[in-house]
């Protein structure tokens, strides 16, 4: 709350829409699933220490899915692993949000064409909200996919879509 | 001990199960039947002038020609020497004789070769696919394998 520090005459109350109450409080304390698959979870790790800090943008991981919002697939994604994740990502409480980290979990990265074990592709399983390209992206991409995750919570509405016409 | 001299010790020790050999290249091997591995292997490890008591490595090939080889990289930590030892079965027989119980590092680099080019090692004491889930079609190795068009419904090609 640095922003509203010290900004009031007298009595802290404010009207807002609760749409941006609730979108604002999702997006600032988006938990991490902690889990990574291969090299992408050691940037993933390096945005997490001290240097890059990926808790000033409220990212904490938590071991069990049932407490996260956010899964990062960072790494290959075998076939193996593949019904793991499906099985993690159903786990996952509503609502709930995935970042694909690196080309292995984007498009099946250098195992595109011979990878017989490989998954090409995280979103044949499940779906992705952002895609992070990089292989391994840095950790300061991976910071810009959360910051790119938390612009699309904070569109988000209560509304009920309606239906097509 | 040279290579000439490996081989002509493991002529003495079990002469028939040798097939072929070629000792002038940089790493000296020797084909053995594929079946009777586990006797030399045994024999190999307990004479005090070969004591081939550690193996650097063990791989699957597929030549590409209708066969298969489970090659075994050997040293010997006491008498400061090594050879390779080779198994050649046809693809449609690929039995080899376990060395699991001979030498304990061998037993995963087994399982490898069975998970990748299907080479079946008779007694050994776990034979299951060590990499690939249990449930994967076919050795993927193998230069004749084809890669599925669908896993558990997942569609694999790119």
């Amino acid at each position: 709350m640095g922003l509203l520090d010290q900004r009031f005459e007298s009595s802290n109350v404010f009207v807002t829409p609760l749409e941006n109450v609730l979108n604002w409080a999702r997006l600032s304390s988006l938990f991490q699933l902690q889990f990574g698959l291969a090299c992408c979870a050691i940037e993933m790790m390096a945005a997490s220490a001290s240097h890059f800090d990926i808790m000033r943008f409220g990212v904490i991981p938590r071991a069990t899915p049932r407490q996260v919002d956010v899964m990062f697939v960072a790494g290959t994604v075998t076939l193996k692993m593949a019904s793991r994740i499906k099985r993690l990502y159903d786990q996952m409480p509503e609502p709930r949000y995935v970042i694909s980290m690196g080309s292995c979990a984007n498009c099946g990265g250098p195992y595109w064409e011979h990878g017989y074990h490989v998954l090409k592709g995280v979103d044949r399983v499940i779906p992705v909200d952002v895609y992070v390209p990089g292989c391994p992206p840095r950790p300061e991409a991976l910071l810009e996919g959360i910051i790119k995750l938390q612009e699309k919570v904070r569109r988000e509405t209560l509304v009920r879509p309606k239906a097509l016409a | 001990m040279t290579s000439q001299e490996i081989l002509d010790t493991l002529k003495s020790l079990c002469g028939d199960a040798v097939l072929d050999a070629k000792l002038d290249v940089l790493q000296p091997w020797i084909s053995v039947e594929p079946l009777k591995l586990a006797v030399v292997a045994k024999a190999l490890r307990e004479d005090p002038r070969l004591d081939f008591d550690f193996v650097m490595c063990m791989s699957g090939m597929d030549h590409n020609n209708g066969t298969l080889g489970a090659v075994y990289h050997l040293y010997s930590m006491t008498q400061k020497h090594k050879i390779v030892i080779k198994a050649i079965v046809k693809n449609e027989d690929a039995r080899v004789a376990s060395t699991a119980a001979i030498w304990g590092g061998a037993e995963w680099h087994e399982r490898e070769a069975y998970d990748m080019f299907g080479i079946v090692f008779e007694g050994h004491p776990d034979l299951r696919r060590i990499l690939l889930p249990d449930d994967y079609p076919g050795h993927p190795l193998r230069k004749d394998f084809v890669v599925p068009e669908y896993y558990n419904g997942m569609k694999v090609p790119y």
